[in-house]
């Protein structure tokens, strides 16, 4: 078939066809990019924490006695929580991913010099590391003879005298680029601390930019202020138990405490990624929504051209054009509309990803959103341009003698 | 001729019955879903104090040592002071009013047995900070200067606490007893919550029902109470609530004309090159001074997120537009044949153009209609989220009218191009063709 006519009779139609290009690109553009940021809200919801998430549960402890023991206190709940039947692990620790509670510390490679690089401390009991599941792929765990208080009463001190760490694989490619970080020293505080350890993932309690959510440091340090988060790891399916026995357990043992956060780790995420999931459920429907009324403008401006041409559909037909070539007419015209959107709309989702990367923290629009775009816009057109079209197939021969 | 022109308008819209809702569906969704977030955002830029913001002010003074970038996020300025630098500000008295406060959050241990111990925000403050933001007492009042000289451990609670602990009578002179000490009752505030809590660290808490006690600042340092909010320190040494090198405080001044603010500005520069003289504040002096609005501007306390969904509302009330526009222009241009015998009948384009125009307003007025229920919905469903602004999703008699404007220009706009095309139809020229 010859596109000639089939473009002189656009021509005829400039400022509609041109509105339709417009509405397609402008669709293409948005569409595009709200697919690329579901994507990208997507992966940050799948963060690997590091953690074994489904077998954790976790309850937060205030003691309102100002003259206890914080280290008997903790010793004793952690006994009696270890008691309860299915737990197989538990430690007492001052933060975890996703609960916002960060201690961050500028983390230095010498004495005395300032630094921008921080990274989150974790401090938790001897048993941190095998209760939380944290993967350890170099080095070993803290011994017991290196464990002291995190002196949170004078301003966290313990940081100045701590020996060792166990740092995450990031922040040690971070430190020490394509070398061991096992044996190497670090500056968190005042004094050296050396590297025994090295996990693979350990995200941060609350998201900064991607690069540095994993900048996490384990020390051997036991939380000694009356504010503790005590975590157990049981059997999935023994979770929903635990956390109705753990409040008992601790409040049998000294009620004169706030219990509050006592919930899974999966909740804890859930609750920690719900704007996410708001976001992504708003983006999702302003792309089906665009895509519906694109779907609809070109399904009605079809159909308006089929009924203002049905006598020259009908002469074509009689001078013996086939349904099909009527069909496949139609069908190449909104094939080239769309296609003309599609270039144009190309060139405004990259204007559009430049706008949002400067305002919104986005990172560049990758090249392969482009063909996807384009072929769910074709496909788009396509389909919505059928029924229209076949209506003008339907059209019959004798038609061309008829006035409109 | 108008109530003919509507006639004629609903009947070519009843013509295309499918179409027509279809092109009403679109602009509806377009509208509501601006409707919505332009609602949301506008109570959420609304002034927390009205009639005293424009006298409100927040000093930025930058102690950080050279080294630091100011682009890491994790070090840029966010205007928290070092206690000794509020204590200054404090003192040195060049403001009308002037005070530092913090965030924190405490155990309330209520006396009848049958309550367990809570905890509650609230704020540290110092004694000009209720007379500053013309907090409203239902009972009692706040603390003076000398109280927080002193230590004084007074309270003033907001009326959901003081309900909770003393019922409906303000609980003046009782005592409550947070974390492990007495604080005697002194005033009872009016369900205050400015929205959003400006005074504040600007977080994702700004907005909802925050603080329920208010303590003086020094009394709350020395009982160790806990505070909340970015604490940041740098260098070696004690890292210290009192140390200078830890920024954590936030402090407010009122300054009651342009002059005073003017000569304020001149005092934190002078500050800032009198601490220089002693070993401190490393960077050039580059002292500001923010007002209130233009500060919750810079702090952004709008969530990147909602300004997002307004840009993505407003794309799609962009594309239903250009959407309408190619349907209705495809439509009138249909009916040139009709156009033309009119026009050769003798009338005039502006009687053309005032009929399809009538027929686009028909159609933005149906959708602002629609529009009006789906921003209903929208802000329902905005209130369920359990984000401290929701409650102030509530659309009022502005955005109402606000909502109809919007819909009637949008379609009007749209049917306009439409509509000067189609009286530009020659007369009876279509009709030779035929």
């Amino acid at each position: 078939m010859s596109l000639r006519p089939l473009i002189s009779s656009l021509t005829r139609h400039k400022l509609t066809v041109l509105l339709l290009v417009l509405q397609v690109s402008l669709t293409c553009a948005i569409v595009c990019n709200v697919v690329f940021m579901i994507a990208n809200r997507t992966a940050q919801m799948r963060q690997s924490s590091g953690l074994v998430e489904d077998e954790l549960v976790t309850i937060e402890s205030i003691g309102l006695d100002e003259n206890e023991n914080s280290l008997a206190r903790h010793a004793a709940d952690l006994a009696a929580l270890r008691n309860i039947p299915g737990v197989t692990a538990v430690a007492a620790i001052d933060a975890l991913p996703f609960n916002g509670n960060d201690w961050s510390n500028g983390i230095a490679t010498a004495p005395n010099v300032d630094t921008d690089l921080t990274a989150t401390a974790y401090d938790g009991t001897p048993g941190e590391l095998a209760t939380l599941g944290l993967h350890l792929v170099e080095g070993r765990d803290f011994l017991p003879d290196e464990y002291l208080p995190m002196d949170s009463a004078h301003d966290w001190a313990g940081i100045n005298r701590v020996p060792v760490t166990i740092i995450t694989r990031a922040l040690a490619e971070r430190l020490f680029p394509r070398q061991s970080a096992l044996g190497k020293e670090i500056y968190p505080g005042d004094n050296p601390v050396r590297i025994v350890g090295v996990v693979d993932h350990l995200l941060r309690p609350h998201l900064r930019e991607a690069a540095s959510n994993d900048y996490s440091t384990l020390f051997p340090m036991l939380p000694d202020s009356n504010d503790v988060t005590y975590v157990l790891r049981t059997a999935p399916q023994e979770r929903e138990r635990v956390l109705k026995q753990m409040a008992d357990a601790l409040n049998r043992l000294d009620g004169n405490r706030v219990l509050r956060q006592a919930q899974t780790f999966s909740q804890l995420r859930a609750d920690f990624f719900r704007r996410n999931r708001t976001m992504i459920g708003l983006l999702l429907a302003a792309a089906a929504g665009l895509l519906f009324v694109t779907a609809l403008g070109i399904a009605g401006l079809a159909s308006f051209w089929v009924q203002q041409r049905r006598r020259s559909i009908g002469i074509r037909r009689a001078l013996g054009a086939t349904r099909n070539d009527v069909l496949h007419y139609f069908q190449t015209e909104n094939f080239l509309i769309v296609s003309g959107g599609i270039v144009l709309g190309m060139l405004l989702a990259y204007a559009l990803n430049m706008v949002l990367m400067t305002h919104y923290e986005l990172p560049q629009l990758p090249f392969l959103y482009l063909p996807i775009g384009a072929v769910l816009l074709w496909l788009l057109g396509q389909g919505a341009v059928l029924g229209p079209a076949l209506r003008a197939a339907a059209v019959p021969p004798v038609m061309a003698t008829r006035a409109d | 001729m108008f109530g003919y022109y509507l006639a004629l308008a609903l009947r070519s819209l009843k013509r295309s019955k499918v179409l027509t809702a279809l092109m009403i569906l679109a602009i509806g969704l377009g509208i509501g879903a601006s409707m919505t977030m332009i609602t949301v955002l506008h109570v959420m830029s609304g002034d927390p104090l009205p009639g005293r913001s424009a006298q409100l002010f927040v000093p930025r003074l930058d102690a950080l040592p050279l080294e630091r970038s100011k682009t890491s996020k994790d070090s840029a300025p966010n205007g928290n002071l070092t206690w000794p630098d509020a204590m200054n500000l404090l003192r040195a008295h060049q403001a009308d009013r002037q005070a530092a406060m913090v965030a924190g959050s405490a155990p309330i241990r209520p006396a009848q047995g049958s309550l367990r111990p809570f905890f509650q925000p609230g704020h540290y403050v110092t004694a000009d900070f209720f007379p500053m933001f013309g907090a409203p007492f239902r009972a009692g009042s706040g603390w003076t200067a000398q109280d927080d000289e002193q230590r004084a451990r007074v309270v003033v609670l907001n009326a959901e606490l003081n309900r909770k602990l003393f019922g409906d009578t303000p609980g003046i002179g009782r005592t409550v007893r947070l974390k492990n000490t007495d604080f005697r009752v002194i005033g009872v505030l009016d369900d205050w919550y400015p929205q959003p809590t400006f005074y504040a660290q600007v977080n994702d808490r700004s907005f909802g029902k925050t603080d329920q006690f208010f303590l003086p600042l020094q009394t709350a340092l020395d009982l160790k109470f806990d505070f909340s909010g970015n604490f940041m320190c740098w260098g070696n040494g004690s890292s210290g609530r009192t140390s200078d090198h830890c920024t954590w405080l936030q402090f407010w001044v009122q300054l009651d004309n342009p002059a005073k603010a003017q000569s304020y500005r001149q005092f934190l520069g002078d500050y800032w090159r009198e601490q220089q003289t002693h070993g401190r504040f490393p960077r050039p002096a580059d002292a500001q001074l923010y007002g209130l609005m233009d500060w919750l501007t810079r702090q952004q306390v709008i969530p990147s997120d909602l300004r997002l969904q307004l840009w993505l509302a407003l794309g799609f009330l962009g594309v239903c537009m250009v959407n309408i526009v190619g349907l209705l222009l495809a439509k009138f241009l249909r009916r040139s044949g009709e156009v033309s015998v009119r026009r050769a009948l003798g009338a005039q384009r502006r009687d053309i153009f005032l009929q399809f125009g009538i027929e686009s307003a028909v159609i933005g007025l149906a959708g602002g209609v629609l529009g009006l229920a789906i921003a209903e919905l929208g802000l329902w469903s905005v209130r369920q989220r359990p984000d401290g602004y929701a409650q102030l999703a509530q659309m009022d008699a502005a955005m109402l009218l606000g909502t109809f404007a919007l819909a009637v220009c949008a379609s009007v706009l749209a049917g306009l191009l439409p509509a000067w095309r189609a009286c530009h139809i020659a007369p009876a020229l279509q009709l030779k063709t035929q």
